[in-house]
């Protein structure tokens, strides 16, 4: 058998568990040794196929007390969408006030996830 | 009477303040975008005792008389010195030697108070020095100064008695015509009765446009490091000084940090803007401080700097008067100390030949932007109460409030170096990774800039590049 | 002059200090915090990446959902925002502090000190050529992209692989800055892998390893870095190149910031508050938690140090005895930082240690008794270690010691 062992490094938490993904002849995957939760297994699984991302950035605030909203995918998006998910990020802005978890833009590139505000921004009484 | 001053160095500013104690008219002309950004800004700021200059030099005539001048002028124009005094070290009985000279030279320039100390004695004066040592000549005259400050303070009060000052000018060439002198500037063309050339290192060949002869200048490089505040020194050490200068040095600033260098480097005179710092000039300064002082320890560095002394070969102040222009070359060291007194005499020597009148209204006093962090409490909550933004701690690392900045700011700060040199924000162990952003909101609220238009200094110094969205 | 009184007073308000409240506030005690800027959550407001929160809230958050969530967990508390804090008097246990409204006399019965880290300026490093502008630290950096909504330049090389340094990388290659590379003057990275990985590798930033910036270029605006390699800490004459960037970002180390008090109170010499596991400091009445008292890579274990200081410094605001200091720990062999440096040895506790360089497999040891195997040890990450005072004889000096072992 051909079986391919490939190492990585989880990027789910920050304990960075070192992983060792074993991959059949056809880079398919067959198991994982390292993690120490659940949650590697899963990383490692879709980093072999179709890896996927948190992608936190900001989005421009009309009217707030700060320029920017930042904000994150609610759940990792794959990877190689990423740069399309900034376009749509960059071509848009919300309105003063901002809630915390308040959804900016819903099934961001029909990946069934959500874009939401990490902070509160709250109005700017100065501005006009 | 129009008068032009060009450069607003130490030596340029102090003029066109002398100036004013006439009724002239009196016009500054400035090259880069704010004064004392010359020479004036880096260099070792002391003011010298005077024993350094071989008799009979302008140097010897000017720098002990300037150092006492000094202390007059710090209280017209409101700005700290420190007097430190300073110790010249010897290390050998050759360098004995020296200093013994060096004593004599000095009674014989006038400078006042000198002794020779034996060792233990200096290690009482600076405990910190190094044990090698066995003599040292003390001079408790011997003082430390923001050099900028003082170019700060003199403009300010020149303008205060009437002067205008043009800065991000720079005068391309003086013409005598009809007995006037035309000024040809990067903003236009001007026209003076009188000239007084005092552009540092550029003197020399703005002399030559006019048609005057004068040595060539080249600069000669010092180099620096900066280390925290500390109080690892009080006093201003020196080597035994040699040909090649006075050495390297470690200076107490009255930042209460510490300094230490100079280099001195020979250049080209096509590279009097090479003020870059290298690996050699730097490693050279911490040898060389370190023999000093032992325990100089480089963890404590801030940042290091370089500057150019304007040098000629006849290793002494050059002042030319043709008719009614003056060029006042190769302004090295010390020229800071000697400053006052050859900006009066050149002024009081113009002022008996032209027969100028003395301007009855002349107000000779500045105040300082208040500081904060050095007054007591019932001040700090008097200048509070009448303004809330004084309360308002911006730079951490030195305690500057708002208030502060606004002041500098309607003193004339356009670019953060503006403020640096004004207030000391930025100037301390941070270097600014937490205030510069502090300092620039408040720029854009006190000049209506936008981000993109705040510069450090020179007009390309950009600081950000474009929004994020 | 105004005069005030609280029992326990917290000297700035990031992780550390928000935990600190709650700590005090379990404890029935008065509580007031002095921050410097306008709200709570310190560097936590512009780090806007996720990584946070894994252990207090068992979920991946960013820096300012994790503030405000914190936050939402503490009942209210009394707070003196764009107020510095001048100097402190250990021996009358008051302080003096400043703000738009005049100057402030505060009277603690405990002082918590939760000021955070300062970054080292890239100035500091001594690194020769011109002075232009254009040369950021990484926070300095990330401030201005995060809450300015202000680019530092355009092409930027980044200096030192610290986290926000990496961090920086991914955000700015995200904004359509091109980051033309990463380079570390050690041979290994200073960052977490997690941060590598995704912040460099995803992006194909190049890491340059034993590779430093050796001159600055430009006389305005920075033109160019000439980088090097290095080899133990010096260039490799031969192997110079300019690189034209607009813009350098700093990533050169986090100083624990004492300022005000290191004249007073013990520090280590990497300059961060020595404690015991009670957070303690070696004034009575005085305690500290977080960044300066050591360097974290995660802030849940900020939050919990700070709700640890907190309770204490109440209780002993509230006249109640805690225990004396019976062993102190030093760095031995392999060991670049050691926290906590003192145990009462009374209860279990955390100690934090980060390894001197890279170990395949690390034994950590106390004095001669093994305590943990850890694979892939690098300094850049914290290595936890628990010690139970019913396990191990804590009393007197204790030396940890970190050395590579074989399989
Ligand atoms: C390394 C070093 C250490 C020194 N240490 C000491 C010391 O400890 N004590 C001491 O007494 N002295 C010291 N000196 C000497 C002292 O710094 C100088 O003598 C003094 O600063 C010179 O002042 P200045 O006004 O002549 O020149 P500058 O400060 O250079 O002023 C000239 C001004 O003219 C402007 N200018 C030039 N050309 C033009 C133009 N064409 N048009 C318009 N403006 C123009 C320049 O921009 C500049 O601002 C030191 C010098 C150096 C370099
Ligand atoms: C860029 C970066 C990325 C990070 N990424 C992660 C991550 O992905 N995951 C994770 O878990 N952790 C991460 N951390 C680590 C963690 O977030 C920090 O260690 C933690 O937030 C530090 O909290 P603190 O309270 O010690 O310090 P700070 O947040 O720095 O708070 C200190 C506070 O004290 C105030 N202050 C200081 N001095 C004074 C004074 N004299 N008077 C009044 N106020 C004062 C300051 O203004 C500030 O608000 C990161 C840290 C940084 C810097
Ligand atoms: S395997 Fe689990 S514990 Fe390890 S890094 Fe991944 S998520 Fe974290």
């Amino acid at each position: 058998m051909n079986e391919k062992v490939v190492e990585m490094t989880c990027v789910v938490c920050p304990i960075g568990c070192d992983l060792k993904v074993t991959l059949d002849e056809n880079g398919k995957f067959l198991s994982v040794t390292g993690n120490k939760c659940p949650k590697g297994a899963i990383y490692a699984k879709e980093e072999v196929t179709d890896p996927k991302r948190i992608l936190p950035t900001s989005v421009k605030v009309i009217g707030g007390e700060l320029p920017l909203v930042s904000v994150r995918t609610e759940k990792p998006i794959p990877k190689r969408l990423i740069f399309d998910a900034m376009k749509v990020i960059k071509s848009i802005h919300v309105n003063a006030p901002v809630k915390r978890g308040q959804v900016i833009i819903r099934n961001i590139l029909n990946t069934k996830v959500n874009v939401i505000a990490t902070r509160t921004v709250k109005e700017n009484r100065k501005s006009p | 009477m129009k008068i032009a001053v060009i450069g607003t160095g130490i030596v340029g500013s102090l003029i066109a303040r002398e100036f004013t104690k006439y009724k002239v008219e009196v016009e500054m002309f400035e090259k880069l975008p704010d004064v004392g950004w010359g020479v004036t800004k880096a260099n070792s700021g002391i003011l010298h005792a005077g024993y350094d200059d071989e008799p009979h030099t302008l140097r010897a005539k000017y720098c002990a008389r300037g150092n006492e001048m000094y202390t007059t002028l710090s209280k017209e124009l409101d700005f700290k010195i420190k007097r430190v005094g300073s110790l010249v070290v010897a290390f050998n009985d050759k360098e004995v030697k020296t200093i013994e000279e060096l004593l004599e030279r000095g009674r014989k320039n006038g400078v006042k108070d000198l002794k020779i100390l034996s060792k233990i004695e200096a290690l009482e004066v600076e405990p910190n020095l190094s044990r090698e040592i066995i003599a040292a000549l003390y001079s408790p005259n011997a003082g430390v100064i923001a050099p900028w400050e003082v170019a700060q303070a003199a403009v300010e009060n020149a303008l205060d008695n009437g002067a205008k000052l043009h800065l991000s000018t720079e005068v391309e060439s003086i013409l005598e015509e009809n007995g006037k002198y035309r000024l040809n500037t990067s903003n236009g063309i001007f026209s003076f009765d009188v000239v007084v050339n005092a552009a540092g290192l550029w003197a020399d060949e703005l002399a030559e446009s006019a048609g005057v002869k004068v040595t060539p200048l080249h600069p000669r490089r010092g180099q620096y490091i900066l280390l925290d505040r500390s109080d690892l020194v009080k006093t201003v050490l020196f080597p035994t000084p040699s040909k090649a200068g006075k050495g390297t040095l470690v200076i107490p600033t009255v930042h209460d940090t510490t300094l230490l260098g100079p280099t001195s480097e020979d250049l080209t005179p096509s590279e009097k803007n090479s003020t870059e710092t290298t690996v050699e000039g730097l490693s050279e300064v911490i040898k060389k401080a370190q023999k000093l002082v032992p325990m100089v320890n480089l963890s404590k560095a801030i940042r290091t700097f370089a500057g150019l002394r304007p040098e000629n070969d006849i290793k002494d102040f050059v002042i030319k008067r043709e008719k009614n222009m003056i060029h006042i070359v190769a302004t090295r060291s010390p020229g800071l100390t000697a400053a006052p007194a050859l900006a009066k005499d050149v002024v009081e020597d113009l002022a008996e030949k032209l027969n100028l009148r003395t301007n009855g209204e002349f107000r000779p006093k500045r105040k300082a932007i208040p500081r904060i962090a050095d007054m007591n409490e019932r001040d700090k909550e008097k200048l509070i109460n009448q303004d809330p933004s004084y309360g308002r701690i911006v730079c951490r690392c030195n305690k500057v409030t708002e208030g502060e900045i606004v002041e500098a700011i309607r003193r004339g700060a356009r670019t953060l170096d503006g403020i640096k040199f004004r207030t000391t924000a930025m100037f301390g162990r941070c270097q600014g990774s937490f205030c510069t952003v502090k300092i620039m909101n408040i720029m854009r609220r006190e000049l209506g800039n936008d981000f993109e238009d705040i510069v450090k200094n020179l007009p390309k110094s950009n600081i950000v590049d474009g929004v994020v969205r | 002059m105004k005069k005030l009184s609280y029992d326990v007073v917290i000297l700035g308000g990031g992780a550390a200090g928000m935990g600190a409240i709650k700590g005090v506030l379990s404890q029935n005690a008065s509580v007031l915090l002095i921050e410097r800027e306008p709200s709570t959550g310190g560097v936590l407001n512009q780090c806007i990446h996720n990584g946070f929160g894994l252990q207090v809230f068992k979920k991946e958050l960013t820096g300012p959902e994790y503030h405000e969530m914190y936050l939402e967990t503490v009942e209210p508390f009394d707070a003196m925002y764009e107020t510095t804090v001048l100097d402190v008097n250990f021996e009358n246990s008051v302080l003096k502090a400043i703000n738009a409204a005049g100057i402030y006399e505060i009277k603690y019965g405990a002082l918590v000190l939760t000021t955070g880290a300062r970054e080292r300026p890239f100035e500091a490093l001594r690194i020769p050529g011109s002075r232009p502008s254009g040369i950021f630290t990484a926070g300095l950096a990330q401030h201005f992209v995060n809450l300015e909504n202000h680019l530092p330049g355009r092409r930027a090389v980044i200096i030192g692989s610290g986290d926000i340094g990496l961090i920086m990388a991914r955000r700015l290659t995200l904004e359509g800055v091109e980051v033309e590379g990463v380079y570390e003057i050690m041979p290994y990275q200073g960052g977490l892998t997690r941060n590598v990985v995704q912040c460099l590798k995803d992006f194909n930033i190049p890491l340059h390893l034993s590779t430093s910036v050796v001159k600055i270029h430009g006389r305005e605006r920075l033109e160019g870095v000439t980088v090097a390699n290095f080899s133990d800490g010096n260039p490799v004459s031969g192997t110079e190149r300019f690189v034209k960037c607009d813009t350098l970002v700093a990533s050169v180390g986090l100083i624990p910031e004492n300022d005000l008090v290191d004249k007073n109170i013990e520090t280590s010499n990497d300059g961060g508050a020595v404690v015991d596991e009670l957070m303690r400091t070696s004034v009575d009445n005085v305690f500290a938690a977080g960044n300066n008292v050591c360097i974290h890579d995660l802030v849940d274990f900020v939050t919990i140090e700070g709700e640890t200081a907190g309770k204490n410094a109440a209780r002993v605001a509230k006249g109640q005895k805690i225990p004396k200091r019976e062993g102190f720990f030093k760095k031995g062999k392999g060991i670049r930082v050691l926290s906590v440096h003192y145990t009462t040895a009374t209860v279990p506790f955390k100690m934090y240690v980060r390894v001197e360089h890279p170990m395949n497999m690390a034994m950590l040891k106390m004095n001669d008794t093994k305590l943990k195997v850890v694979l892939n040890a690098k300094p850049s990450e914290m290595i936890e270690i628990m010690l139970d005072p019913t396990k191990y004889n804590l009393k007197g000096e204790i030396v940890i010691s970190a050395t590579e072992v074989k399989k």
